[in-house]
């Protein structure tokens, strides 16, 4: 597997893919990451359904509620992943809820993140003073590191401070806004993402939340070294399954 | 910042919001501004003289407060016991609720908010919120739960007649859980809206401030029964809890009084072991749920449980952080109810005493057959609310 590092050294315009694991089918997880893979997806964000998502809006929430009752958990989803660790070339980034790995067991599921090959998480309401205080030892033990989100109500002084903090890349939340396809981008977006661009951050930046379609993407790669799309995907899916990913991702590739 | 006078007790939070092991404010970067303003302003907001003015001059003339101190005659007599009850009930809109709403509504014009969002289970805290915008004149919507909507439709009634618009939550469990991730996702996609949430619960300051703004309950207590018994200490509390605001507000001016004896009801459903529980205490572990690390109904993966009970106001899978470090330093006991014990309590005090109860408020009165009470022991029930939102269940279970 490729490092987060290498790609964002080596390409621009980068795309990643967001879905939720065990969705549609329990067990879709690695044939969706290999054509993803396969259609030069440059990373993949799998999202571990949790049943309370407060940061996703209906479309992530209703894939969570099918891949729990998919019968969907933190076991398999490591045993899948862990599967394909040495034929998978794309980095891949978890994206959860802090409860799931607090229940789980913070060193266990810090230990099965390392050995399915994951450098990179996502945890959407592990704050940072939370993550100062208590994660980012745990984290440096294991070689992991933790994104942070900044939305368009973040202080320059706080995007300062997780920029500081930061070590994959930053996530630019696009709106003020649960996840889920808005279809365009306004210019009040705009002038939020040029200001970002202009504080000259040491980070990586990867636009999400909002970022839809070919479009959308092309928009918000002018701004960042690329942008994230999940809801889009996953109502691809709910309608695809797993065989057309290619309809989907090659008009965002070209 | 003015520093409280209670802020060496252990029952009060750090800085950042923590009982203990329990509180904080784990939120998504998206609420931080929001929580952050709060933080900041609440305390200052809540100590000033133009606040306590506002607020005294409210919960007096308004919602009717003093609340009074009940002494009941034949409830004692069955029990064996001195048992007073804290007429809640009494309040305006029927239930403590109010105490926090009439507070947060003022902290939210403090803070020039103009929007007010909630979240209700029973309905309860809805009503208290629509009608202090009513009364304010700000803009309302309340998320509840579409199972809780159906059975608690006169407080849904009421929300609309208080112009307040109600949204029904449809994801997961439809009870309070999930009206909760409405109002919280709602609140991300519209920073601008002030999150009137109305338990203990949530990221910090909430729980802190709630509890605050409840803490009248037991601030009128000490004096009335100084008044009435000549010793501003019962011996025992009881109150029921769902995220426990009640049970905080009755509470929080004895917590460092370890002499009296602090007794907590949870809602045991259909019993604690039988799948269909809300007995958080007794069955939750450590976890985070509305941003807050406290006791929640979990499975072996962190997934939230869906709790049951019949009472819409405590069928939620949590509790509130301060509630959390009661029950770990066993400053508070955990006792708790089923639904059936619940209703036969609330037909108990109908009859014995002619107030018809809540049926939250009904799970604490249940309670009194299992303890081991004295002649001389004197005991004070918070009577949270009254059952008039309930009475499609009572006459069902009449017709039963």
């Amino acid at each position: 597997m490729k490092t987060l590092k290498n790609i964002f050294q080596e390409k621009k315009n980068l795309l990643s893919i967001f879905f939720t694991a065990g969705y549609p089918n329990l067990n879709d997880t690695t044939a969706i990451i290999s054509e993803l893979s396969k259609n030069n997806v440059d990373f993949i964000e799998v999202g571990l359904p949790y049943s309370d998502p407060l940061a996703d809006g209906p479309t992530i929430q209703d894939s969570s509620q099918v891949a729990l009752q998919n019968g969907m958990n933190l076991d398999i989803v490591f045993d899948q992943l862990k599967s394909i660790k040495d034929t998978n070339s794309t980095p891949l980034v978890l994206m959860g809820y802090l409860n799931q790995m607090l229940k789980y067991g913070e060193d266990k599921f810090c230990q099965a993140c390392v050995d399915c090959g994951i450098e990179t998480l996502i945890l959407p309401d592990l704050p940072m003073i939370e993550y100062e205080n208590h994660y980012q030892q745990l984290f440096k033990k294991y070689g992991l590191t933790n994104v942070f989100l900044i939305t368009p109500h973040t202080s320059e002084e706080r995007i300062r401070k997780i920029d500081a903090f930061t070590e994959a890349f930053m996530y630019v939340v696009a709106s003020s806004s649960i996840t889920g396809a808005k279809g365009e981008i306004s210019k009040q977006q705009i002038d939020y993402f040029e200001r970002i661009k202009s504080m000259n951050l040491k980070s990586n930046l990867i636009i999400g939340f909002g970022i839809s379609d070919v479009k959308t993407f092309n928009t918000a790669c002018i701004y960042a070294s690329g942008a994230i799309i999940g809801s889009a995907f996953i109502k691809h899916l709910s309608i695809h399954g797993t065989d057309n990913i290619a309809q989907f991702i090659d008009p965002l590739k070209s | 910042m003015t520093e409280n006078k209670n802020m060496k007790s252990k029952f009060q939070p750090t800085k950042e919001g923590y009982y203990g092991q329990f509180g904080g404010a784990f939120i998504p970067e998206l609420l931080y501004p929001n929580v952050k303003e709060l933080e900041d302003n609440y305390l200052q907001i809540l100590e000033s003289s133009a606040f306590q003015e506002e607020y005294k001059d409210l919960l007096q003339h308004y919602v009717g407060r003093p609340s009074p101190l009940y002494l009941a005659k034949r409830l004692s007599e069955k029990y064996g016991a001195t048992i007073y009850l804290k007429r809640e009930d009494l309040n305006h809109t029927g239930a403590h609720k109010v105490n926090n709403t009439i507070g947060q509504i003022l902290v939210a014009k403090h803070l020039g908010k103009t929007k007010i969002i909630a979240e209700t289970g029973a309905g309860q805290h809805g009503v208290a919120t629509a009608t202090v915008c009513a009364l304010m004149n700000l803009e309302c919507v309340v998320f509840m739960g579409e199972t809780d909507i159906k059975r608690q439709a006169p407080n849904v009634a009421r929300m609309k007649m208080l112009g307040a618009k109600v949204v029904p939550a449809t994801s997961g469990s439809k009870t309070l859980k999930d009206a909760t991730n409405e109002a919280i996702r709602y609140w991300i996609q519209h920073p601008e809206t002030y999150y009137l949430i109305g338990s203990v619960v949530g990221p910090h300051p909430y729980p802190d401030m709630v509890a605050r703004l409840q803490a009248v309950i037991s601030e009128e207590m000490k004096v009335q029964l100084k008044a009435q018994t000549g010793n501003e200490n019962p011996d025992t509390i009881i109150a029921c809890v769902g995220g426990g605001s009640n049970a905080a507000g009755a509470f929080y001016h004895y917590l460092d009084d370890e002499k009296v004896e602090l007794i907590a009801v949870e809602a045991a459903g259909l019993g604690v072991d039988s799948g269909e529980s809300a007995a958080t205490s007794q069955l939750g572990e450590v976890g985070v749920i509305h941003g807050s690390k406290t006791i929640l109904m979990q499975d072996e993966y962190g997934q939230i449980t869906e709790p049951y009970s019949i009472s819409a106001g405590l069928d939620y899978p949590g509790v509130g952080p301060l509630h959390a470090f009661l029950h770990e330093t066993k400053r508070a006991q955990f006792m708790n109810a089923t639904d059936k014990e619940a209703l036969d309590a609330a037909f108990e005090l109908t009859q014995l005493e002619g107030i018809i109860p809540a049926l939250e408020t009904a799970h604490a009165l249940a309670v009194l057959p299992k303890m081991n009470l004295k002649k001389d022991q004197v005991v004070v029930i918070n009577l949270s609310g009254r059952g008039d939102k309930d009475l499609e269940t009572y006459i069902n279970h009449l017709e039963d």
